[in-house]
């Protein structure tokens, strides 16, 4: 049956004035929407923040390729090229023997005056190097074999040893795929805590209004036309407390991000920003509260309709 | 009054309501009626008298669809609502006012509110919602309070907007399960006249009632029913029952 459009505009002011007339039942619904979605942002927020850090730090392995000693130039610029053509290769470093000794000295620092004492470009004992970084991390074991493969193909083997930190990188990528996935678990356990939550206190408000369908059924409203004002009521309701969240949310993430900048920049940690994160966290949110805001109302409107 | 937003369900019998061999069994066992047959005319006023749960409620139920008949036939302005589909109900009830004792106003909706419901229900347009609730304000005489919420209203003055809920839509019948219950002599008085003057305008009225002072001043049709049977059936009746 089609709808009259005078008859579409009376449900959206009735359901724009219920939101009015049931005003502490509203701003119950209101805030326990708010409440849950709040704490779902925060973890969404710190999740999001883990999975950067945890990127930030799988971005820093990468692999050295060591090559015999006296290799000649014509060969390093060669392998160069074929290391650098690789698809999974996004930058590849030559580090010549001299650069090699200069940087074990910074690392090693006073330390290393007596270590490395005596050594100079005459006599250095490092080979020739290049440093090479990966497109996705993950793959960076793959690649390593890979780059070791060349020298079956040629005959003079050129490349002594390919390192990655073999064990430790592996360690890593499980400790940051674990962090991952247990920061997935609780948002998503939160969020299922949420809807249950939201939909239950709307529950709760249409039960105290079951008598008011009674009567509306009385005077002859088809379901359907019981069904709209509260459907629409549902729907504003979830929008304004999701839009009430996101707003605090991400005024006070942005605050966070500022405050805490010269503190975590020392330890070399950079949140994510407002930019960054905003739109999805706002699109999910506000998407979530409006759809458990349907959907609570809808359902529940649905078991008291059956007179 | 303009009729053009009347149903498609309103036809020209004279019988209004006609119910042959009706049985009803609850699922408790029960029997609330056991083989009523009756026939109330159009423009007929009808009190439904006797003893609290002889299925006086029952019978009413019947009318306004809130139940279904266990065996029997019953029609309501010339359809078969014991077979209806669930889908149908809303349309059969709009041409059917019920009132109820305890009145059973939406507590958030003003007077006016209240009346204009029951026509946005049926998808009048606005301009006919407004003059129509208007009139009917007139008529049971609150047309200075139709900006009041129920809460704001004396009793009387509640089941006068009731009534004017009930015939907005000006429905063949009107339904009142004890429309005086909660209501002091004087007021109660006042509802009947209001329901004297509506029956006077051509509306069937079916009204169960306990007051003997009324039935036996007003005289009408008398229903009894005692036990799921129709005890007593007369033109001008008398209450008959001691209290």
């Amino acid at each position: 049956m089609v709808m009259k459009f005078s008859t579409i505009l009376r449900h959206l002011r009735e359901g724009v004035k219920n939101v009015v007339r049931n005003g502490w039942m509203s701003f119950a619904s209101i805030s326990s929407i708010g409440i849950s979605l709040f704490i779902l942002g925060v973890f969404m927020l710190l999740a999001m923040n883990v999975n950067n850090l945890a990127s930030q730090i799988e971005s820093q392995v990468q692999i050295r390729v060591f090559l015999q000693l006296n290799t000649e130039q014509a060969k390093i610029e060669q392998l160069n090229n074929t290391i650098g053509n690789m698809p999974e290769v996004s930058k590849v470093k030559f580090v010549s023997k001299e650069e090699g000794l200069e940087m074990l000295r910074t690392n090693l620092g006073e330390d290393g005056n007596e270590l490395l004492e005596g050594y100079d470009n005459t006599n250095n004992p490092l080979p020739d190097s290049f440093t090479v970084e990966v497109v996705d991390p993950q793959t960076i074991a793959f690649v390593a074999k890979k780059i070791s493969a060349i020298n079956e193909a040629e005959g003079e083997q050129p490349i002594s040893s390919v390192k990655y930190g073999q064990g430790t990188v592996e360690t890593l990528f499980k400790v940051t795929t674990a962090v991952r996935n247990i920061g997935l678990v609780i948002v998503a356990g939160l969020a299922i805590t949420a809807m249950f939550l939201i939909s239950n206190t709307i529950k709760i408000t249409i039960l105290a209004r079951r008598r008011e369908i009674g009567i509306m059924k009385l005077v002859g409203a088809t379901n359907n036309f019981i069904r709209w004002p509260f459907f629409i009521e549902g729907a504003l309701i979830g929008l304004l407390g999701s839009l009430v969240t996101v707003a605090l949310l991400l005024f006070g993430y942005s605050q966070l991000v500022q405050v805490s900048q010269v503190e975590l920049g020392l330890m070399m940690i950079k949140l994510v920003t407002v930019e960054e994160s905003g739109l999805l966290v706002a699109a999910l949110l506000i998407g979530m509260g409006t759809a458990i805001g349907i959907w609570g109302s809808t359902i529940s409107v649905r078991k008291y309709l059956k007179v | 009054m303009s009729n053009i937003y009347m149903l498609e369900l309103s036809t020209g019998c004279d019988n209004v309501i006609e119910m042959q061999d009706i049985w009803k069994t609850y699922a408790d066992g029960n029997h609330a009626l056991r083989g009523v047959s009756v026939r109330i005319d159009r423009n007929e006023f009808v009190y439904l008298v006797g003893p609290s749960g002889a299925g006086k409620s029952t019978f009413m139920k019947l009318i306004y669809r809130e139940e279904v008949p266990t065996k029997g036939q019953i029609s309501v302005n010339g359809f078969n609502i014991g077979k209806l589909k669930q889908r149908k109900i809303p349309f059969v009830r709009r041409n059917i006012g019920v009132i109820f004792q305890d009145f059973r106003l939406l507590p958030k909706l003003t007077a006016y509110e209240n009346i204009a419901f029951a026509m946005e229900v049926i998808e009048a347009p606005r301009r006919i919602i407004k003059r129509r609730t208007m009139e009917v304000l007139e008529l049971v005489g609150l047309r200075g309070k139709h900006a009041s919420l129920p809460a704001q209203l004396s009793g009387g003055e509640q089941q006068r907007i009731a009534i004017a809920r009930a015939i907005v839509n000006n429905p063949a019948v009107i339904v009142a399960d004890e429309p005086t219950g909660n209501l002091d002599p004087e007021t109660s008085w006042g509802i009947m006249n209001l329901l004297e003057e509506i029956n006077f305008r051509g509306t069937t009225i079916v009204m169960a009632t306990h007051n003997r002072e009324i039935v036996n001043r007003l005289r009408k049709r008398v229903i009894a029913i005692e036990n799921g049977i129709i005890a007593r059936d007369e033109a001008r009746g008398e209450y008959g029952y001691e209290i």
